[in-house]
Formats: structure tokens, sequence, C-alpha cells
């Protein structure tokens, strides 16, 4: 199985979501967070050549010259995910060939920008961490432990899990 | 959360821009709310095109048609969008491992018998003495546990049907005759409320089912197939005491619907337009109301509660959790 950006980016919000999204059920559909996302990245940003989608694996918002990637964000609530799902961008578009500077998050609602690059460093860890993300979604078991935490609040899958 | 339309005229419906118009049979034009739509009853003679259809499934609006004689005729719903090829077979193969499948069959039967006892216990004060019948459908509810196959727990399932049904005549207070139910063609007014909200709720359910990934055709208590989605027959058997059963009390007892909202045919007693329009108007509130989740620490409503059950099934398919007590 092909390991995406948004499963990065879910390893690092909720083992618990990976493992559900991994097995395609998807909750997104009832939440308005999660439309006003979807709003949020259709407008904004409409000059630019938008959702760059390679090898079914990452989906880019938008991308400058083959060089700078960029990430469309709500907010920063889970900013470690975010920051994690472009380092993986970058990660494996140089795997592919493609020679990326770096990548930006932006920020429209709150008109900020953050800059990530991939460091040696990095690397080690993105590969331990695409192992543990293999071994969550191969597994038969969904893993047992909540989060709970405030951000369980707003999850999609906040009645699948505690109901 | 988005809302149900019903449209109980004769018309034209059809897309117009970005949303839906209804156009009665005087000409006159109702504009549709299709954002916030979630479905869309039609009870009238109603026209329609496929450009209408594509619109409806790009907006994810399921349609359900209701014939002439308030028998639910069928659904055109959306491109399926939420499946899952792994809940799917985890849900047959817990169909098939009868320890498993009784573990929820018998979940289901006691979530309703539950749900019927506490209808009576809920008239059981006012005036009508039915602790006769409690204690009866109370021994039947001890005895689910027991039953090893599907055949005797239906069995269980029947006996206390049967005991509820008895006890109506004394809860509504209208004079009705209701000796048993009586389905195609319903034969009194008892009967005709109860084939018609039941099928309300059977849509209901399934609308609520389309929502998640569980397939409707792989149900628990009732045999799968028989040309229904019994899935959604499984689910429905939970709510009708809750919802249905206590909507036709408590309209008949404050005189909501009498006599006056039904027309013999040859088909057996029918509503007339008034009466459809205040039994889906009481429907849709009933469906709406909230009420406190205690596991959930949330408002949710009835109709939610619903997918909540849906939800808690998909986790006893896929092994998380054993299914708890409605």
């Amino acid at each position: 199985m092909k390991i995406t950006g948004i499963m990065v980016y879910y390893y690092f919000v909720c083992k618990r979501k990976l493992w559900y999204f991994s097995k395609d059920i998807t909750m997104e559909h009832n939440s308005e967070l999660v439309e006003i996302g979807k709003i949020l990245d259709e407008y904004s940003y409409n000059r630019k050549k938008k959702s760059i989608l390679v090898d079914d694996i990452i989906n880019i918002d938008f991308i400058e010259d083959w060089k700078i990637i960029h990430e469309i964000k709500k907010s920063k609530s889970i900013e470690e995910a975010s920051i994690w799902q472009v380092k993986y961008y970058i990660y494996m578009l140089n795997k592919l060939g493609v020679e990326i500077e770096k990548a930006i998050i932006d920020y429209p609602l709150i008109k900020e920008r953050e800059v990530i690059d991939l460091k040696e460093k990095d690397i080690v860890e993105m590969e331990k961490v695409l192992d543990e993300i293999k071994n969550i979604i191969n597994s038969k078991n969904i893993p047992k432990d909540m989060v709970r935490k405030s951000i369980c609040n707003k999850c999609a899958y906040y009645e699948l899990c505690y109901v | 959360m988005k809302e149900t339309f019903y449209i109980t005229k004769s018309g034209t419906l059809r897309r117009k821009d970005n949303n839906i118009v209804f156009e009665n049979s005087d000409g006159t034009e109702v504009f549709l709310k299709s954002e916030k739509m979630d479905e869309l009853y039609l009870f009238g003679e109603i026209d329609l095109n496929t450009r209408l259809l594509n619109f409806l499934s790009q907006m994810g609006i399921t349609l359900n048609v209701f014939n002439y004689y308030g028998y639910y005729s069928g659904s055109y719903y959306p491109r399926e969008s939420k499946v899952s090829g792994y809940l799917l077979v985890e849900q047959v193969k817990t169909q098939i491992d009868l320890p498993r499948r009784m573990k929820i069959a018998k979940e289901i039967v006691c979530s309703a018998a539950r749900n019927i006892y506490r209808n009576l216990r809920y008239y059981n004060k006012r005036e009508v003495d039915l602790s006769v019948a409690m204690s009866e459908i109370e021994y039947f509810i001890s005895k689910i546990d027991e039953m090893e196959n599907i055949n005797s727990l239906m069995g269980i399932e029947g006996n206390i049907r049967k005991i509820y049904y008895d006890q109506w005549t004394k809860i509504i207070k209208q004079d009705v005759e209701f000796e048993k139910r009586v389905k195609r063609p319903p034969d009194n007014m008892v009967n005709t409320l109860i084939s018609f909200l039941n099928s309300m709720m059977y849509t209901t359910v399934l609308s609520e089912i389309y929502k998640t990934q569980l397939n409707p055709t792989v149900s628990f208590l009732h045999e799968p197939g028989n040309k229904r989605f019994s899935l959604a027959l499984d689910i429905a058997e939970i709510f009708k005491p809750l919802i249905v059963d206590r909507m036709i009390f408590s309209m008949l007892n404050k005189k909501q619907i009498t006599k006056s909202h039904f027309i013999d045919k040859s088909r057996g007693l029918e509503l007339t337009d008034v009466g459809l329009k205040i039994l889906l108007g009481e429907y849709e509130n009933r469906l709406k109301k909230v009420l406190k989740h205690k596991g959930l620490k949330r408002e949710v409503s009835y109709r939610y509660l619903i997918r909540l059950e849906c939800y808690k099934l998909m986790k006893s398919v896929i092994g998380e959790k054993r299914l708890r007590r409605f």
C-alpha cells in the first residue's frame, strides 16, 4: 500500500484516525471544518497552478517552478503534522529526482507562512516514521489508545471513536 | 445538520441555476434550499428530468419516492462515494460467523424490547395498568441471552411484539379498532399509521446507513436479501418503538389525528392529504428533537442517534468493541 501525504499527516495527529483512513473508513464528509478547509483551498492563490497529484501519493496544493512546494492550511493547531507532511513531499520528490529547494506552509486566514526544509537528520526520522505507518496500516487491529486531547472534540471521527 | 424536504403537492421539479425549483400545478414557484438539503421526499405526482437527477447527485441529495397510495416505491441516491472494501469483508465475515451474528442480533432484539418496555412503563403511570404485560416482556427479555439460533430469537421477538400490540387499545384514548397488526393493505387507522410511519422509518435509517461504509444488504437479525435493504430493517427495529410508536400514541391521544384524516378505499384505509402533512410535520419534529448523549457528552438529534447506532455496528463488525446496549 502506498503511503500518502495525508497518512503522514494523520500519523502525527492520531494513530486511530490513520488506521480508519487506511481502511477507507472516512468521516470527513460529516465535518464542517473539512468543508471550510476545502473552500479555503479552492479560493486561495487562484493565480497559481493548483493541486498537483504525483504518483497518487502526494497532492501538492501548488508548486513554483518545481522548486518550492506550497501547502495551504487553515490553522496552526496541529503544526507538527503539517510540517512532516510537507517534509514527506520533499523527501518523495527528491527520491523521484525532482530537486525541491524548500516547502512553504501558507496560512491565508492568519496571513502567515512558514518555510520548511528537509535536513539530513529529518531523512532518518522520516524513514522511521514511514516504517511505523506501514505497521499501523497493515495491522488487523485498530490502535487502542485514544488521543483524549482537545483535538478529539473537533475531529470528524469523534463519534465513531467515542460512541 | 442538513435538512429533509417533503413535497406533498403535484407539479414539476427542476434545476434552475444552482438550485432546485418546485413549480406547483397552478404555476407558482418555490425555491428549495439545495445547499442545505440532505433528502427529498416526493408524495405527489411530479415531473422531473435527468438534469435534476445529475444535480441531486452532485449535491449528494437522496430522493425518496412514494406512490399514489402513500407506499414507498424507491429511492434515487447519488453514486456511492463512501465505500470500504475492508469493512464490507468484515461485515460479511461477522454475518456468517453464527456466534458473532447472534451477538449482534440479540443486541438488536434487546434494544428494541427495552424501548418497547419503556413505552409501556411511561403509560403505566397514566391511569392504565400495564404491569402484567410489562412483567411478561421482562421475562422474555431475560430469555434473549439463552437463544441459540435466529429462529428462536425471532420467536421471542414475536412474543414481545404480540404482548405489546395487545396493550395498544388501552394506551390509545381514542376509540380505535386494533386487534392485531395487519399489513398490505392495513385495515384500520392504527395499522395504516404503523405501515406508513414504518416505511418512513425504513427510508430514514437507509439514508443514515448510506452515510457510513456499511453495506445495507448484509443484515444480522433479518436474513440478508429478501429484495430489501435488510440492514435497514434491523436498525429500524430499535427505533420504531422510540420514534414511530410514541408518535402514534401521542398524536391519537391529543387528537391531532382522527378518523377524519383517513378515507376508506378498496385498498384499505388511506391517509388524506391533510393527514399526510400532519404526520410528516410531526415525524420531522421527532427526528430533529435533541437529547443529551451521556457517552459522547454532546447533544444529538434522534436522527443522529440512528447514525450512532450504525457507528456502533461498524465497530463491532471490525471487532473493536462489543456492541453496547442502547
